[in-house]
């Protein structure tokens, strides 16, 4: 049989606020933590959270992870004296879509500046998309399966999902797993604006009829997880499980996602049937939703495709991005931090300035205020999206305890 | 380029310790780089600023024979003075 995983521990830093209670009650509350087209972490000071050391050692996507890492693995326990997992049991996972990027432009500036004997002996650990598993572990003596996902915005997902599998299958007692991403530079900026990805209007309103791009976002999550069984036995506090996780390829294109969103479908399925539930045993869904006009197309699509298109319109259907933009390779952590709180709270939040409907987008994505979910004798549970530039699908499960 | 004082090339190596996250109150002569929690990433910068202010290149042999914020001044003055 299959160990049930428990998440013991989450962690957050997202433009709505460093910790999870500001994610999730802000969201919650329809609060939007977007500036000037751009969603930042505003609140995250890194001296309030790193040594002088520590900060100027790791990049801000590499410190977004370690501070959204130690708020997680601090609520399951990991704080207080001795691990409560042996540490060479203990795994770590973190994606990233780009990794350190604001380290490769400053060095750039510096070799072309200064030349090459002035380049830092930092760039390439703190550059390299594996620091965030890196440095994690060796803050916190992690000395299990240890390195990054990368597969653009479903690099948090796919994190996830490789970390459940770790526990699973026993090669791993517990595993930290999460996603980080600080991208707002000026040639990611300039980049994703010259592929028309990024909203000209400054303005984040997924599966609305006027979208017109994702608006650029920052931010860092993790998850704690391990096996149900562990968690109980030490008297953890189970905050949720993931029961499941499906991933494919679109195999069709670099940026664009296949219009009818097979590859997504496929992962949606995958996803229910490892978790051994049809699409009735769903109550929200947590959608990849960017704003652009081809991703919330041909996510509509998928669901309809995967659910069945009576119980796709029955659901609800969020998307974070409308509060936080969009975060990359941290979405698929952040959005999956936010379904177990929203789980916990049986909610779901509101998809943000959503106002106009879209013949293709014709499902029902919670606009105006956070509605309560139905119960109905059972867990609640969510699905979380996640599909990344390049044809990456993830879909995660996951049920409230 | 900066003068070669001893006094001078200690305190811009204290910035430069300090700026890497030691501590100002024990960056001292006797100090080791390990009591410091310098470490060889810590020495290739260090290098890079003792060649970019004094024109004395600090090579990985020679940073092998430094022990101590002592040792690493006095490399410095010698060189930077010929």
């Amino acid at each position: 049989m299959t160990r049930r995983v428990a998440i013991t521990g989450i962690g957050a830093v997202t433009p709505l606020g460093v910790g999870v209670d500001a994610l999730i009650d802000r969201w919650s509350a329809g609060e939007a933590a977007i500036e000037d087209g751009l969603a930042r972490c505003s609140d995250y000071d890194p001296k309030e959270h790193l040594s002088v050391k520590a900060a100027r050692r790791a990049d801000r996507f590499t410190q977004l992870s370690l501070v959204a890492c130690g708020e997680a693995l601090a609520q399951a326990g990991w704080d207080e004296g001795e691990p409560p997992v042996d540490p060479e049991r203990t795994g770590c996972v973190m994606g990233t879509g780009i990794g350190g990027i604001e380290t490769i432009e400053t060095q750039l500036a510096v070799l072309h500046e200064r030349g090459a004997d002035a380049v830092s002996p930092l760039a390439v650990p703190m550059m390299m998309s594996n620091a965030a598993a890196g440095v994690v572990a060796m803050r916190h003596d992690l000395k299990g399966p240890c390195y990054g996902t990368v597969s653009a915005c479903a690099a948090g997902a796919h994190a996830i999902g490789t970390g459940l599998r770790m526990v699973q299958h026993g090669d791993a007692e517990a595993c930290l797993v999460g996603g980080a991403e600080a991208g707002i530079t000026p040639l990611a900026q300039a980049a994703f604006e010259g592929m028309g990805a990024t909203s000209p209007s400054g303005i984040s309103r997924p599966f609305d009829a006027r979208r017109d791009g994702f608006i650029m976002g920052e931010a860092g999550a993790a998850l704690v997880l391990e096996t149900e069984e562990a968690a109980r036995e030490r008297g953890a506090e189970i905050l949720g499980y993931v029961i499941g996780y499906g991933a494919t390829a679109d195999a069709h294109h670099l940026t664009a996602p296949e219009p009818k969103g097979d590859g997504a479908a496929r992962a949606i399925e995958l996803c229910l049937a490892d978790a051994e539930i049809g699409p009735d045993g769903l109550d929200w869904v947590n959608a990849h939703g960017t704003s652009t006009p081809l991703n919330d197309r041909s996510e509509t699509e998928a669901l309809k495709r995967a659910l069945g298109d009576e119980r796709a319109h029955e659901l609800p259907v969020s998307s974070l991005k409308s509060a936080i933009g969009h975060t990359l390779g941290a979405a698929g952590a952040v959005e999956a931090v936010a379904t177990v709180l929203a789980l916990q709270r049986g909610v779901a939040p509101p998809t943000i300035g959503w106002e106009e409907r879209d013949e293709t987008c014709d499902l029902d994505y919670v606009p105006g205020d956070a509605r309560p979910l139905p119960g109905n004798g059972r867990p609640l549970r969510a699905i979380s999206n996640s599909f990344g530039f390049g044809g990456h699908n993830a879909v995660l499960a996951l049920e409230a305890p | 380029m900066a003068t070669a004082n001893k006094d001078d090339i200690q305190e811009r190596m204290t910035e430069a310790l300090e700026s890497f996250g030691a501590d100002r109150e024990q960056i001292k002569r006797e100090a080791d780089w390990e009591s410091l929690d310098v470490d060889s990433l810590d020495l290739v910068e260090l290098a890079q600023i003792v060649e970019e202010e004094y024109g004395v290149q600090m090579k990985e042999e020679d940073m092998k024979n430094m022990k101590t914020v002592g040792d690493a001044v006095d490399f410095v003055s010698e060189r930077a003075k010929s």
